[in-house]
């Protein structure tokens, strides 16, 4: 497990909202396809953390290396195409086109025809769509007969809400990344569902060859994949190890539980 | 296996019974098509039609109709009216596909006519040929649209909406303002643009060594050249990696920007593109008329063309096509009164038809609209023969000539003696506010005390029409596009032939 160097690193992050530390002098490494969760209570600042490393808001200090080069100041769409996806916490597919558009669309980055050359329909512009067209496909089969056959013609808004997490992660993929951020991806799902994604995700790095960060409130899908779980509260990282560890550490427990319930139990 | 048991917790959104969520899948094309009825019906034929067929007719209509009639007046029609097609294929790039406010659009249709005036006219003496001046308009018409979307490239909605909008009366300013500006050498009394006046005698297009003076039949074949190559090559586009991205970039920009997707460059491109096509309307119009002038770039025509984008449904290229021919020739057919009574009884009937169930409400109201009229008009001709020898507008001026249908409207219509003759317009003007108060008093009530109402609110809306709106085309068009507009927005909010959006479900 121990490459030379980490796949993703954050060294003393730090961001606050106007008089909110949302995070607090972060130190973090995920290293090649390990899975790791990052727990905490609501308002821990760890989508804050995700957004940070994706560029959609900006750490007042600090310093985010992707492989060892930093990604600090990259737009949004250049870390993407960089290697990092995510999905989000609350839903947001592309809602009326169709699920195979969705996971196309996500491969803009990693096609060149120019807009003359979809015009004229030129050799370019068509194989690349053939590519995509074939690639997505693959995509959308990772998830059995779920996402396959008739449904790739659905707009996205007609697929179960269980459907459209899968299609999230479907188009993380589709961008080809090798470090994949999934945000609460059991939300909202019933046990039989979560414990699928808990294998799916384990699937994801085995077969896949994906790096996972996770932010997953379900401790038994924490448990189940989890490599190593980082727990984070207002913002400061309070431990990190296996989730054995992390479960049993009196903070942890405090930050979840109150002072009180520490003490006593 | 889970998503086809009837699991609680799953399909949130929906009240609908869970056991078939398959079911519900496999209905979701019918709710993609709306409401059925007149509307649905025609969706679904022209869906089933190639597209490609579908344009072939259009255009084929539009280029033979000049060689089967000698009217003048229709030849034009049909000229402006493949402008308006031409402008709201080019509106529809950024407002249907990317989702953007876009309210400068016109600065890139008058920035194109001016420049072919420029470059082709009198004005700087240059008399460019056609194959030279009309790819360097849309050229730098597109540079235009890249520099003016640079500014805004991070607004959205509202806000991108309000900076256009200020670009466009920028223009306006600009063009009226422009004879005090002698750049690059411009002649002093009439500067760079002409000022009020605008700049004329500008020259046809010259097409291998012939001069399109033929007008306006010449410039019907420009505009569906334009038309033809447009519809083509931006369907190729839509297909695309980038149209795509646009679509993208409507239903979530945070999210197409997370997936990799430069929405920024992408708004860009949106405006630019269409601003392209803005250009090349721009050069025919300024051709088409040998000459331009600032009042036609102002907003009006940017409210017209969006009305025709909304009404055909933003982001379907058939549809803004639909939306452009339907709105241009109403409003072509409400300046003569005589054919604006005809389509002010048919959408009367029209939306009666559509909207009244069940049948025994619409018997009703149509009866009492008949009788209510008839028996109005024979207790107001009993007290004063005066209130119904009024003569009824069938042309520019009043006639007391009438076809038949105008006969029927007479028995059941009061016409005040002095309407047209004396120009005495007040019945009529009392009358159509009367009128608004009657349908704001509409949505207060309910069940049978609305229907009853609706009846004398339908014969004084009637009797405005006859006694005022209906000799008052300037006034007219506009709250006829607005009404149409308002009816649309209830009933079908996607447009005519646009897809229904789903924000959330």
């Amino acid at each position: 497990m121990a490459a030379a160097t980490p796949i993703l690193e954050l060294r003393g992050l730090n961001v606050a909202f106007g008089g909110l530390k949302a995070v607090d002098g972060l130190d973090m490494h995920i290293e090649e396809k390990e899975i790791v969760s990052l727990i905490g209570p609501n308002g821990a600042g760890k989508t804050t953390v995700l957004n940070l490393i994706t560029g959609v808001a900006t750490p007042d200090s600090g310093d985010i290396l992707l492989g060892g080069e930093s990604v600090l100041g990259l737009a949004p769409h250049k870390i993407n195409q960089k290697g990092i996806a995510r999905t989000f916490q609350s839903l947001r597919l592309f809602l009326n086109m169709t699920v195979k558009e969705n996971v196309m669309a996500a491969q803009y980055g990693h096609t060149r025809a120019t807009i003359v050359e979809q015009m004229l329909q030129l050799p370019r512009a068509r194989r690349e769509e053939r590519e995509i067209n074939a690639f997505a496909e693959e995509k959308l089969g990772f998830f059995g007969e779920r996402l396959m056959g008739y449904r790739w013609n659905q707009p996205a808004y007609s697929l179960s809400y269980a459907n459209r997490r899968r299609l999230e992660i479907a188009r993380a993929t589709a961008t080809r990344p090798r470090l994949l951020l999934l945000d609460e991806p059991a939300a909202g799902m019933n046990p039989v569902e979560t414990h699928e994604i808990a294998e799916l995700i384990g699937k994801l790095r085995d077969e896949g060859g994906y790096t996972i960060l996770l932010i997953e409130h379900d401790m038994h899908v924490v448990e189940t994949i989890s490599d190593r779980v980082v727990a984070l509260d207002h913002g400061v990282k309070i431990a990190e190890g296996t989730f054995e560890q992390v479960a049993t550490d009196p903070r942890v427990v405090e930050a979840y539980l109150g002072t009180k319930a520490a003490a006593t139990k | 296996m889970s998503e086809d048991a009837p699991t609680p917790g799953e399909e949130s959104g929906s009240t609908s019974p869970q056991i078939g969520i398959d079911e519900w899948v496999k209905r979701s094309g019918e709710r993609i098509a709306g409401p059925g009825g007149v509307f649905g019906g025609a969706v679904r034929v022209a869906g089933r039609t190639p597209r490609i067929l579908l344009l072939a007719v259009f255009i084929g209509f539009a280029c033979v109709l000049p060689l089967l009639t000698s009217n003048g007046y229709v030849i034009g029609v049909d000229a402006d009216t493949l402008l308006y097609v031409l402008l709201a294929i080019g509106l529809n790039v950024a407002v249907g596909w990317a989702g953007l406010l876009d309210l400068g659009y016109i600065v890139y249709y008058g920035f194109g006519a001016y420049l072919y005036a420029e470059l082709s006219s009198a004005h700087y003496n240059l008399h460019w040929p056609t194959w030279q001046s009309v790819p360097v308009v849309v050229a730098f018409t597109v540079l235009l649209g890249f520099v003016l979307a640079l500014p805004s490239r991070r607004l959205r909605g509202d806000y991108l909406a309000i900076v256009t909008l200020f670009f466009l009366q920028m223009f306006n300013n600009f063009t009226t303002n422009g004879y005090t500006l002698d750049w690059f050498g411009a002649p002093t009394e009439s500067g760079l643009t002409g000022g009020p006046t605008g700049i004329n005698n500008v020259d046809p297009f010259r097409v291998f060594g012939h001069a399109l003076t033929n007008s306006p039949t010449d410039y019907v074949w420009a505009a569906a050249a334009g038309i033809t190559v447009v519809a083509i090559l931006f369907t190729f586009v839509n297909r695309s990696r980038t149209g795509r991205a646009w679509r993208a970039l409507r239903e979530d920009p945070l999210a197409a920007e997370a997936m990799g997707i430069p929405v920024k460059w992408l708004m860009l491109l949106a405006v630019a593109v269409g601003a392209g096509v803005a250009g090349y309307a721009g050069a025919v119009n300024g051709a088409y008329y040998q000459g331009v002038f600032p009042d036609t770039f102002m907003f009006p025509l940017l409210i017209t063309i969006y009305a025709m984008v909304i009404l055909g449904g933003a982001g379907s290229l058939g549809g803004v096509i639909f939306g452009a021919v339907t709105v241009n020739v109403l409003l072509e057919v409400l300046r003569t009164p005589a054919h604006a009574r005809w389509i002010f009884y048919a959408a009367l009937l029209i939306g009666l038809l559509a909207k009244l169930r069940p049948w025994r409400v619409l018997a009703a109201v149509l009866g009492g609209l008949v009788a209510f009229g008839v028996a109005a008009n024979q207790i107001a001709g009993a007290i004063s023969a005066k209130a119904v020898a009024g003569p009824i507008a069938v042309g520019p001026t009043a006639y007391t000539k009438h076809g038949f249908f105008a006969t029927l409207v007479r028995h059941w219509m009061i016409l005040p003696g002095g309407t047209y003759t004396n120009a005495d317009y007040k019945p009529g003007n009392y009358a159509f506010v009367a009128t608004i108060a009657l349908v704001l008093a509409l949505t207060l009530v309910k069940g049978w005390k609305r229907w009853a109402l609706l009846v004398p609110t339908l014969w004084l809306a009637a009797f405005a029409w006859e006694t005022d709106l209906v000799n008052q085309a300037p006034t007219v068009r506009p709250l006829f596009l607005g009404v149409i507009l308002i009816v649309l927005m209830v009933m079908r909010p996607a447009g005519l032939f646009g897809q229904s959006r789903v924000e959330v479900v």
